[in-house]
């Protein structure tokens, strides 16, 4: 058990939580934002090597060194991104939607229903 | 009461699943054989000292390429659902209805005119933001070198051009110029990655111009110029976006 992935899993069930029984649609982006975060902590942890430097070659950093895994930062880094991208995208849906409606209850909206 | 039962049910499946996972997550003592494969490699064959940036241009670089389209993706969709303005929303205005009195949206509805910025919010800004805009252009240059590259690059720009509304929201900005940055951007982009099959071993093979000694800025082939290409292209869509959420309030 280790404490970083145990962090992000905490987050991802926080983040779900939220999602599930809110009901101001502002609060259901939030929740999933901190779902979001929780993954990427989860995914940056997995490439943790004991002992490893950030994987930057260095004049300073003897080449026989440790590094950290590489791949998963490169993930999450490209993650963090697209999470922006799609956290401001559900924001302007909220924005239109309240606009047009008048209400960030998301019980009120019933077409999708069944 | 049906629904709380039923998320608190999820909510548990969900930890049930994620338990192991973490109880069985340990760090190893040493890098891992691919890891260690990408390091002595983006040393040796694209003279790149990051090896973060390596992975994400080169080695992964049609994954981030996908992750621009999505980018732009998303952009594109802010734009068309910010701008379009229904006919049932104009009703409501004209009608003098006021849409947002219901469950704490007042915190949607534009500011009241004359309450701009404070002085010192103005001066501050017109202060920091030119300097964040060159910090943010420094970051994506040495992406290469340093921690940092593209995406984060443009991201300090975006924050710097919010700053900048901040400080002045009568100003605006010239979408336009946005759009074209945008566009040529991405046509570059993907014009070095066409390069890379003809003059290299393959699409986004950055190793057709010279590769230089690792750790100087001109080094890593084509990979700087990729990565502020990208920088570029993410720093004028983040602040499109923002301009475009800024502008529906203010109708």
């Amino acid at each position: 058990m280790q404490l970083i992935p145990a962090i992000g899993a905490l987050l991802i069930v926080i983040g779900a939580w939220g999602m599930l029984t809110q009901r101001n649609m502002m609060k259901i982006v939030i929740g999933f934002s901190i779902i979001d975060t929780g993954v990427h902590l989860m995914i940056v942890s997995v490439g943790y090597v004991i002992g490893g430097a950030a994987p930057i070659l260095d004049a300073e950093v003897p080449t026989a060194a440790r590094f950290v895994d590489p791949v998963p930062s490169a993930l999450v880094l490209t993650a963090i991104v697209i999470g922006l991208a799609v956290t401001a995208l559900m924001l302007s849906y909220v924005v239109r939607l309240a606009r047009t409606r008048g209400t960030l209850e998301v019980g009120s909206y019933k077409e999708l229903r069944w | 009461m049906a629904n709380r039962v039923v998320a608190l049910v999820i909510i548990a499946g969900l930890a049930v699943i994620l338990f192991p996972l973490v109880r069985e997550v340990g760090f190893p003592s040493e890098t891992p054989e691919l890891a260690e494969r990408y390091i002595s490699a983006s040393a040796e064959d694209l003279a790149a000292a990051n090896v973060v940036t390596a992975v994400v241009v080169t080695y992964r670089g049609l994954d981030t390429l996908g992750e621009v389209t999505v980018l732009f993706a998303a952009t594109a969709g802010v734009g068309y659902v910010m701008t379009r303005r229904r006919r049932r929303e104009e009703h409501a205005v004209a009608e003098g209805r006021d849409v947002g009195m219901h469950s704490g949206i007042e915190c949607l509805r534009p500011a009241r005119s004359g309450q701009g910025p404070s002085e010192i919010l103005r001066t501050a800004s017109g202060f920091l933001a030119p300097v964040l805009l060159v910090f943010g252009v420094y970051i994506f240059v040495h992406g290469h070198l340093t921690p940092g590259g593209g995406f984060q690059g443009g991201v300090i720009i975006a924050s710097s051009v919010v700053l900048g509304i901040f400080g002045a929201p009568e100003r605006r900005l010239g979408h336009r110029l946005m759009t074209v940055l945008e566009s040529v951007s991405g046509i570059v982009y993907v014009v070095i990655a066409l390069l890379g099959m003809v003059l290299a071993a393959g699409f986004l093979d950055p190793t057709f111009l010279p590769l230089g000694e690792v750790g100087s800025l001109l080094s890593a082939g084509a990979i700087p110029i990729i990565y502020s290409v990208v920088g570029i292209k993410v720093g004028a869509e983040l602040a499109g976006v923002v301009d475009r959420l800024r502008t529906q309030e203010e109708k």
